[in-house]
């Protein structure tokens, strides 16, 4: 099938950047996304062109690593699924995609369709981790872990990091990702002893590094691959409400 | 407690908090307006209880701090994550994901906001500080406050900008409600469900309420 590719070109950080419109020819309807990019940027290449940069790694929606804002949604139309898992079969002959990196001021364009994902580091950094010392692991039934917190805890835990949930929200915000860090922790005995900091200071650190507010739109759950629940982001609201009043 | 003013999530929460609170003050004001339907005496005395009960009159000024609450902080808030996306992207879709109501609170609150000034100067400051007629009802005189509304309604175009008002806001209040108790982290997947519906069902009762008032009054002008 033939395509009309408008994709977001920007050298480096600093340049400025623009749209640029490709005409492909032969792309089939059995590759997946990330290959129809692969196949744009074999004829890039093989005209001299300099191929298009995008992230990738896995591309089996586990490493977090694609990036792109198909159409205007973020990882392309289909709800809770990555960038990666997105068929061309989804397209038809003649379409226009247009192809952009994500947007927001915490993560600037590094080159192309890359941008710098690492405020989430910082914000990590900040808090999304346990530092109660456990010492030498403990008889395991002497730590009870009730079902349920469990079951949540790793659904918090299948959150990727990709950013997804920042490019859906009309307000850059990161709370859907800070969310699932808070929760996959404070529902676990370890993690629970620091539960409300961790909350107070991830928050300061998304605030600090221009991240938005929440405004429970509710587009990241919709466009986040892992369908991470945005009772999630009650739960942190809690924790960050015990902890500063 | 100076972390929660600092945070974002600690100046969403008194909007949410804001918000409830002038949630409830509307359901009260349905009610009160509610009597317009059951005639003239019931709306009068059910005004003069309103402007001249002590408990009121204190909750008043509190309203009045509630809605500069609610509107200084929305505002704000809207200011800075106006910031957080310097380069927009090309092409958004964002029906797919969210609500059109939840994505234009701010719109749909200043709209809110200039229909405000226009029923308080045209109901509340004409009620307070002009003079109206006095009516007897039960020996007691008391302002005609219901001559005035219906004067009011006998208007079209004063019913059309009062019925925009009502459905502007049914749509502010139907993300707002859920939205408010999601924030302050009474949710979770099962709550987060029912405060929608109960949402819903509130703001149509609240939008359809306020409107079948003010059209009740406008068609009984125009068949009388
Ligand atoms: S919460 Fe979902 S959308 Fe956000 S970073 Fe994690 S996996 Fe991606
Ligand atoms: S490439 Fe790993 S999640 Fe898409």
């Amino acid at each position: 099938m033939n395509l009309t590719l408008k994709i977001w070109r920007q050298k480096n950080a600093n340049s400025k950047g623009a749209f640029v419109t490709y005409n492909l020819e032969g792309a089939s309807q059995e590759m997946s996304f990330l290959e129809m990019l692969d196949y744009l940027n074999s004829t890039l290449i093989g005209k001299g062109e300099e191929p298009i940069a995008f992230e990738h790694d896995c591309r089996e929606g586990i490493c977090g690593s694609c990036s792109l804002y198909i159409n205007g949604r973020a990882h392309g139309q289909d709800s809770k699924s990555a960038t990666c898992e997105l068929r061309m079969s989804r397209y038809k002959d003649g379409d226009t995609i247009v192809i952009e990196p994500w947007r927001s001021k915490a993560f600037p364009v590094i080159k192309d369709l890359i941008v710098d994902r690492s405020a989430f580091e910082k914000i990590l950094e900040a808090g999304g981790f346990i530092s109660a010392n456990t010492g030498a692991a403990p008889e395991a039934n002497s730590i009870p872990v009730p079902r349920e917190h469990a079951d949540k805890s790793f659904d918090a835990a299948s959150c990727i990091g990709c950013g997804a949930c920042v490019s859906a929200c009309k307000n850059a915000s990161a709370q859907l990702f800070i969310a699932s860090k808070v929760s996959q922790l404070a529902l676990l005995p370890q993690g629970r002893v620091e539960a409300k900091l961790r909350a107070r200071n991830m928050i300061a650190k998304a605030d600090e590094l221009g991240f938005g507010s929440c405004t429970n739109t509710g587009a990241c759950e919709i466009e986040c691959p892992k369908g991470i629940s945005l009772a999630h982001i009650a739960r942190l609201n809690r924790e960050f409400l015990k902890a500063t009043l | 407690m100076s972390n929660f003013f600092k945070a974002s999530i600690g100046r969403k929460v008194l909007v949410g908090l804001s918000g409830l609170f002038l949630f409830s003050f509307i359901l009260v004001h349905l009610t009160v307006n509610l009597f317009l339907l059951a005639g003239q005496e019931s709306y009068n005395i059910a005004t003069h209880f309103m402007t001249t009960n002590p408990v009121i009159q204190t909750i008043e000024p509190i309203l009045a701090v509630g809605f500069i609450l609610h509107i200084a902080y929305s505002v704000w808030l809207t200011f800075l994550n106006q910031k957080t996306r310097p380069q927009k992207f090309l092409k958004v879709d964002q029906s797919k994901s969210s609500t059109w109501a939840s994505r234009n609170m701010f719109v749909l609150g200043g709209l809110i906001f200039v229909f405000l000034i226009i029923h308080i100067s045209n109901f509340w400051y004409k009620l307070n500080f002009t003079e109206i007629g006095y009516i007897e009802h039960g020996g007691e005189m008391m302002k005609d406050a219901y001559t005035m509304v219906a004067s009011s309604f006998a208007i079209w175009w004063y019913v059309v900008i009062y019925v925009a008002g009502a459905v502007l806001l049914g749509f502010h209040l139907n993300h707002g409600f859920q939205s408010a108790f999601q924030t302050i982290g009474l949710s979770n997947e099962i709550w987060r469900k029912r405060w929608t519906v109960i949402g819903n069902f509130l703001s149509i009762v609240i939008a359809a309420g306020f409107s079948i008032i003010a059209l009740y009054f406008l068609i009984k002008h125009l068949i009388s």
